[in-house]
């Protein structure tokens, strides 16, 4: 059962059970939908962006306690970063959960993010931890595509 | 092929005996994540008998060789074994003669092939295909795409919460318009076992005719196509334990013969020049190209070890198996059961609490069980039940009362962990 703990650390159960920043927003000018077809996971984000900064994220969606946590602490994190920061964050944490395994540096520069390490145990979970970080990059990119508040699919 | 007189001579005294048949499946001897295996997610696909292992490996040590190009001894060997598996399959579903017996690449491609082939030449722009509303999406999308391109309307019969086929709902949709009625015998996703021999009778006093995916049915229960007299019979070899990459349609030969071939090329062929193509005959006209030869001779030796060990001592042993699986899965608070239909198959759906079933499979994967998790290919059926997923537990001859009781105790593990 230690490695079950490793992946459902209580943050993660709290934030699945608790998720933050849930609901949508109105005044959003960046929305785009997540959907992993193999499980049915939906996942809808709203972003409101100013001068490359994220002012505020909500979603709105049904999934796993996994994807449900990721998303939740997704949009706890991204509050007040920059796209650029935004990017780099889910890099570092892609290369946490996908990535060789370096016990020197697990999380590190990721805040309680990094308690999706145990994911990396966990191959088939991790589509589930990464859902809402590819919708938040869909959305976000959809402002080089279109440059407007059109949502983006 | 190898005969299990033990086996045989227990069936028939006292039933079956799972812990002796279990011997004959070497992938069930193994520990998963430091637990012994419990294989719960049969009606994905079904593990292998040693019989079935060593048929492809005799087939590959000693026979291979191309099919029907008979000059030289390894293609004989080669020609008679996969035609001999042909003549078992054709006793196995009790079909009047082995030209009725069409291997394919499994229940998917079967559909695909009465689609394009039959379904092209036969419908038309206002016909009507009636399908019901717990298909897997293989017995769905085929007839969709159909629909789409002929202007035919494609129609659902619908379920009750039970998830029991509607007779008398399917009875009103019935219609002079209706040109094909394509079923599951049984349903992947909730277990329920459909009225086929009505279905078939009351489409044929329509005119229509009756394709049933039978998937799910054949390792679990005796079928005979000539008693159903349905017109088409589709299933894959690997929900019977035998290998994947092989499947079977069956159509009455006169609806086959007027069938136009569907892929074109080698072996489908009785003579070709560049003016013109002479077909081969059935079943050859829907063969093309060299077959999947080693596990068509494997999927014989699968259905006769199932003839071995017996299909009525099969059926009367996961009856009370999934009984007594329904019983303590009922009883456990926090459980919704997602199929309850009063004839079932081998197939229990269900969920816990509010907990997620990937969340709830993982937990049961780290416990050595492995159960599909999921929509199981049938996302109309989810919907109807207003769930995004269930967690499915199906069963076995080979598995136990005892591997019921690790399913049912971890998820007291579960109900901890997400508590």
């Amino acid at each position: 059962m230690s490695d079950l703990q490793d992946l459902y650390q209580e943050l993660i159960i709290d934030h699945s059970k608790r998720p933050r920043n849930f609901g949508s927003m109105n005044d959003a000018n960046r929305t785009a939908d997540g959907f992993n077809p193999l499980c049915g996971d939906k996942l809808k984000l709203f972003l409101k962006i100013e001068d490359g900064v994220i002012r505020d994220v909500k979603f709105i969606g049904a999934g796993c306690a996994i994807s449900t946590a990721s998303a939740s602490v997704m949009t706890d994190m991204l509050k007040g970063q920059t796209i650029e920061q935004a990017a780099s964050l889910f890099e570092t944490f892609h290369y946490m959960i996908t990535g060789p395994k370096d016990p020197q540096h697990v999380g590190s520069g990721l805040g309680k993010l990094a308690v999706f390490a145990g994911v990396s145990e966990f191959p088939a979970r991790v589509k589930c931890a990464t859902l809402a970080w590819h919708t938040m990059r869909n959305a976000i990119s959809g402002k080089t595509e279109a440059a407007s508040t059109e949502q983006v699919k | 092929m190898t005969a299990h007189p033990a086996t045989l001579d227990i069936e028939r005294t006292i039933g079956l005996d799972p812990e002796a048949l279990r011997r004959d499946f070497p992938v069930l001897h193994q520990e998963v994540h430091g637990k012994p295996l419990v294989y719960l997610d049969n009606a994905a696909t079904t593990q292998k008998p040693r019989s079935v292992i060593d048929a492809l490996v005799r087939y590959y040590e000693h026979d291979n060789a191309n099919v029907h190009r008979g000059i030289h001894e390894l293609s004989q060997r080669a020609t008679n074994d996969y035609e001999d598996a042909r003549t078992v399959v054709q006793a196995f579903l009790g079909a009047a003669e082995s030209e009725e017996i069409i291997y394919t690449r499994g229940t998917t491609e079967s559909i695909n092939l009465v689609t394009a082939s039959w379904g092209r030449a036969n419908v038309g722009a206002g016909d009507e295909v009636l399908i019901s509303a717990m298909e897997h999406h293989s017995n769905i999308v085929p007839w969709q795409i159909l629909c789409e391109e002929k202007g035919a309307q494609l129609k659902i019969v619908p379920i009750n919460d039970d998830g029991e086929f509607l007779l008398d709902e399917y009875e009103r949709l019935l219609s002079d318009r209706t040109r094909i009625v394509a079923v599951n015998h049984v349903s992947n996703a909730l277990g329920s076992v459909n009225p086929v021999r009505e279905i078939v009778k009351l489409a044929h006093e329509r005119g229509a005719l009756v394709l049933i995916d039978g998937a799910q049915a054949v390792a679990h229960m005796k079928v005979d196509v000539r008693s159903l007299d349905c017109d088409f019979y589709a299933f894959s070899s690997h929900k019977i334990f035998g290998p994947t990459g092989i499947g079977i349609l069956y159509g009455k030969r006169a609806i086959l013969e007027a069938m136009p071939p569907c892929e074109s090329g080698g072996d489908m062929i009785k003579h070709v020049t560049f003016e013109k193509t002479i077909y081969n005959d059935l079943p050859y006209k829907f063969e093309a190209g060299t077959p999947n030869i080693a596990d068509a001779i494997a999927l014989g030796a699968a259905l006769r070890y199932v003839n071995n060990v017996g299909l009525e001592a099969i059926g009367a042993y996961e009856e009370d198996l999934l009984a007594y699986a329904t019983e303590r899965l009922a009883a456990f608070e926090g459980v919704r059961l997602i199929g309850t239909a009063k004839h079932k198959a081998s197939v229990q759906s269900f969920n816990l609490d509010s907990i997620h079933p990937h969340d709830l499979g993982t937990v049961l994967d780290r416990e050595g069980i492995a159960v599909r998790a999921g929509h199981h290919c049938a996302q109309p059926v989810m919907d109807r039940f207003g769930v995004t997923a269930t967690v499915r537990a199906s069963f076995a001859f080979y598995n136990t009362r005892a591997e019921v009781d690790r399913l049912v105790e971890t998820l007291h593990k579960a109900r901890e962990i997400f508590a």
